[in-house]
């Protein structure tokens, strides 16, 4: 009888790997951009499976709360839901499926061949109180640079979408 | 007990996933979801990293990762809808002003 732990991660695994299956084959684009809110749900699971249970929390806000939203206003804004998917034309498969396979093996390689230096993972700690005391102690800079990136990236996406 | 090099091999499905979707597909929406899609399996991979080194720095990184991919979201479908106003289209083979 495996564990619980384990019974969970393949569950989430399943759902992330095939709902993102769903995103990038798919005709309608609105299913697609429901199975990626699937998607990154169970990434936002296997997150808690990892103990980090702040960026589950930030994943769940931030990517399903606020990118997926304006995912589905650009969906509206700029096609037709009935409208007939665009074509793809079947040249693009086969170089796309070298490129994909010749990447993939190389990560699968690297992930075998590399010996990983890894702890037991400490059980049941919080992280939220490390995180915020290395934000606001070793990566201050960063921190406040990021808020200066957000600050600067709402002025553009207001000036690119504004009618001239 | 799921060791580190399951959830490092997901990661790795995930983004070759990611890459198939940004090769194959034409539309520009469709292309920015796979790009998210990629974001996710690399924050995957260093939050699992984190997790079994029991160190919080890789979370930290992520959390940066977030912030961008927050604002590349709002810049990227701003320049999507700025295109489809000018252009009528989404299809990025038919947005070509810039190919010789």
């Amino acid at each position: 009888m495996p564990e619980l732990t384990t019974i969970l991660f393949y569950i989430f695994a399943f759902i992330t790997v095939g709902f993102a299956i769903i995103v990038v084959s798919t005709k309608n684009v609105m299913y697609s951009a429901v199975s990626l809110f699937m998607s990154l749900f169970g990434i936002a699971a296997l997150f808690l499976l990892l103990r980090a249970d702040f960026l589950a929390l930030t994943q769940v806000m931030v990517y399903i709360g606020g990118i997926l939203v304006l995912l589905i206003f650009g969906i509206m804004l700029t096609t037709k839901i009935t409208d007939a998917e665009i074509k793809t034309n079947n040249l693009s498969y086969i170089p796309a499926a070298f490129f994909t396979t010749g990447i993939f093996v190389i990560l699968i390689f690297v992930l075998y061949t590399t010996k990983w230096n890894q702890k037991t993972p400490i059980q049941n700690e919080e992280t939220i109180s490390q995180i915020g005391k290395a934000l606001l102690s070793s990566y201050v800079l960063p921190f406040e640079i990021a808020s200066i990136v957000l600050l600067v990236a709402l002025v553009g996406a207001i000036m690119f979408s504004r009618k001239k | 007990m799921v060791e580190l090099n399951y959830y490092l091999g997901l990661s790795s499905i995930l983004f070759a996933i990611g890459v198939i979707g940004v090769l194959v597909r034409r539309n520009a929406i469709i292309i920015f979801m796979s790009i998210e899609l990629m974001f996710n399996s690399i924050n995957l991979s260093l939050i699992s990293f984190s997790s079994f080194l029991g160190d919080v720095t890789g979370q930290i990184l992520v959390f940066f990762i977030i912030a961008v991919a927050a604002a590349e979201a709002a810049i990227g479908l701003a320049i999507i809808i700025a295109l489809f106003r000018n252009k009528g289209t989404v299809n990025i083979d038919e947005i070509n002003i810039l190919k010789w």
